[in-house]
This record gives structure tokens, sequence and C-alpha cells, in this order.
């Protein structure tokens, strides 16, 4: 029995047609993204910045909890984005996609929420520390940085969990779920 | 006659132990190239399950399925995936149309997954549409067209990769009387002209008309095999078949 698997090009283009015809729901994610990114960034800007101890130790502590909030943000973001489509996957998988076809797809489409949720985070972040004065053009390099890789990184792990599991259940059971 | 379908004492259990349930409990039969067969049965008999099972769609507890001599447990994911784009066309009773692709988009996405150069299949996903009476709708997206119209979209691309069966489920049961007469006539006349095997599950009495054969499902067994001249139109409960 033979295979074929279709060039990632084909999943692009359905990844692409899902942002464009479900903008609302896909700015939501994004706007969730965003958010996580743009505490983040913040807080590491200001502990970059320095300053008395106590503050220094409150920041990394804040920083720490902005990171976690901002994990739980975006993977349940995605994973509601993932979960109410069950039954599309289901079907695209009768018509013959195979289970790399489903994974990619929602590997390009949260790449794209993601990198979009976290360029407007992370400069939303940065900025908000800016107007605090003393974040040098390095600090805020940094922090925008990280927060940008901190924020892609975990849309595309949010979003590989729940694609894999749909992907890989059999096509009936896919199928079956109301969400 | 040579058999597109073989099941083989086939079952499917759902839950474990005590509380399993047998929701097909032992089929055996066989579906021949060309045929048009009607699956009926009460909802909970078992129905929808035997047609999951006959399209690849989930896989036996027990016996076997085979589609072209094919075991169907024997295949990984990816043979899988390889034997529902090339072999099995599917049309379902909410229609399933992917809602963000256009009408053409829909027919030619099969197409796309088999390996079809875009051009080739955009043009064929037209024909198809034409085919159906669609030809004009082809850039609509499924929620710009009423439900007979996605359900001929739907049907346009269960044909998209000239499958050897077309599995419907229900495909009449979210249509008005009408619309739905419009659609069987559609599913008759295909099976008539491109030699489609046709598998419908199905409890829309003007669908036993135009089958070849019925297989009536009772508690998960194949309570009965009915040729078309056997089946007595005037004595079938529920709706009149003739209008």
């Amino acid at each position: 029995m033979t295979t074929y698997e279709p060039p990632a090009a084909i999943a692009f283009q359905q990844a692409w047609a899902g942002l464009r015809h479900r903008p609302g729901r896909q700015a939501l994610t994004a706007l969730g993204v965003a958010l996580g990114t743009a505490f983040v960034t913040n807080v590491l800007a200001l502990r970059l910045k320095g300053g008395p101890p106590e503050e220094t130790d409150r920041l990394t502590w804040l920083g720490a909890t902005s990171l976690l909030m901002c994990i739980v943000g975006v993977a349940n973001s995605m994973l509601m984005s993932v979960a109410e489509r069950f039954r599309e996957i289901g079907t695209i998988k009768c018509l013959g996609a195979t289970n790399a076809f489903v994974v990619r797809t929602f590997l390009f489409e949260a790449a794209m929420v993601g990198g979009t949720g976290s360029l407007v985070g992370g400069l939303l972040g940065v900025l908000a520390a800016a107007l605090g004065g003393g974040i040098s053009p390095a600090i805020a390099l940094t922090a925008f940085g990280t927060g940008l890789a901190i924020g892609i990184v975990l849309t595309v792990l949010a979003a590989l969990a729940p694609a894999a599991q749909a992907a890989r259940m059999p096509a009936a059971a896919a199928l079956r779920i109301e969400v | 006659m040579e058999a597109v379908v073989r099941t083989f004492e086939v079952e499917k259990r759902y839950g474990e132990g005590e509380a399993s349930v047998r929701a097909v409990d032992g089929i055996t039969c066989e579906i021949f190239s060309g045929e048009y067969i009607s699956i009926m049965g009460p909802s909970g008999s078992g129905k929808s399950t035997l047609f999951n099972l006959i399209g690849g769609l989930d896989k036996p507890s027990g016996g076997s399925v085979f589609i072209n001599s094919v075991d169907i447990a024997q295949l990984n994911a990816k043979e899988l995936a390889y034997l529902r784009c090339h072999t099995i066309g599917y049309i379902f009773q909410t229609f399933n149309l992917i809602t963000v692709r256009t009408a053409l988009e829909n027919v030619s996405l099969p197409m796309l997954f088999a390996g079809t150069p875009p051009e080739e299949a955009d043009h064929k996903a037209m024909e198809l549409l034409d085919t159906v009476g669609l030809g004009h709708r082809y850039h609509h997206r499924p929620s710009e067209l009423s439900g007979g119209q996605q359900q001929r979209v739907a049907i346009a691309r269960s044909l998209a990769n000239s499958p050897n069966i077309v599995l419907a489920d229900e495909p009449t049961g979210n249509l008005d009387l009408k619309t739905g007469q419009e659609i069987i006539e559609l599913l008759r006349h295909l099976n008539q002209e491109k030699g489609v095997t046709v598998v419908s599950a199905t409890h829309d009495m003007k669908m036993l008309a135009v089958s070849d054969r019925i297989f009536h499902i009772r508690d998960g067994k194949l309570a009965q095999i009915q040729a078309r001249d056997e089946v007595n139109l005037d004595q079938l409960p529920g709706e009149s078949v003739i209008e």
C-alpha cells in the first residue's frame, strides 16, 4: 500500500484561509498571547534596569509569576482554538489528510497568531517600562527579544500538544465530539 | 461480481468489561461494485457504527473489514489516509464543508491531498460542481449556500478523487422533503452514470425506493437483507414513498 504526503504549502494555505475567515476568533487568541507577552516583557525590562536589592528581588518573583500567567493564558487560548475544531479535523481526515497535515496546519496558524500577538505584546511591554524612564536601548532590545521568543515558542508548543492529539484520534471519534 | 467492501464477523465494542456495549455484534456482509445499498435501522441500532467501520473511520474491536480486498486493520495511519483519499468519498448528514474555504476549494482539497497539480484540481473541481448544478456558485463559502446547495458541494467533493465507494451518512437528514428528494436523485444518477458504489445509512423511506439492496440492522446485528424487488413500498411504515 502506497502513501503520499502533500507539500507543506497546502497546509499553509489551509492555515491562511483559517486566519482570513475567522478574524475575530484569531484576534482574540492573539490578544491573549499579547497580554501575556506584554506582562513578561515589561517585568523583564524593569528587572534588567536594576535598582535596590529588595526591588530586584520583588521583580524576580513578579517575573516568575508573569511567566506562569503567560503560559496558562497562551495554553488556554490555543487549547480552545484547537478544541472547537475537532469536527473540522475529523472531516479533513475523511478527505484524505494525513495526521502530519493536520498538525502542520495548526503549527502554521499558531506561528502566525503567536508571532503577531508576541510582537504587539513585546512592544507594549517595553513601551510601558520605558515610560518610567531609565531603560537603555540595549535593555529594551533584550527584553523585547526575550519576550517575543517566549511568546512564539509558548504559542507553538501550546498548539502542538492538542493538535497532535486531535490528529491521532480516529476520524470517527473526532467527528463525534461536540464542543 | 467483485466485492468492494466485505466484512467478516466484524465487531465494535465501547467501554471495558461488564460495562462494555457491543454496538456492532458480528456482522458479515458483502457490497459489490456499482451497487446502491441502504443501511436501515432505528437510532442506537449500530447503523452509524457499521458505517464508520466500512468507511475506515474507526477500527473494529474484532473481526475484519476488507476494502478492495485490503484488510483495513493492517493499515497504518498514513496508509489509511491514502485509502480514504483515493478509494472512499464521504457525505455527512451535517454536510461538514470546510467553513473557511469556498465551494471550489472544498472540492479541490481532496485532490491536493492526492497530489494532483493545483490547476488540474481546480479544473476538475469546476467540472464536478457543474455536474451537481452549482458551477455558478463556485466562489461562495458554505455560509453563503443553502443546505441543499451545501450537500451538493459535499457530493461533488466526495467524487473528487473518483472513489470506488461513496459513503453517505443520512445525507437527507437535515434537508426538507423536496431538497432531500433531489439529493437522492442526484446520488442515484451518479451511481448509474459513473458506476460509483453508494452505501448510505438512512431512515428516509424515499431512499429505499432507489436502493438495490437494503441492510436492516437491529441491536448490532444484520437482521435482514432485502433486495429491491422484495421491498413492498406500500407497506413501509412512516411517510409515503410515492407522492
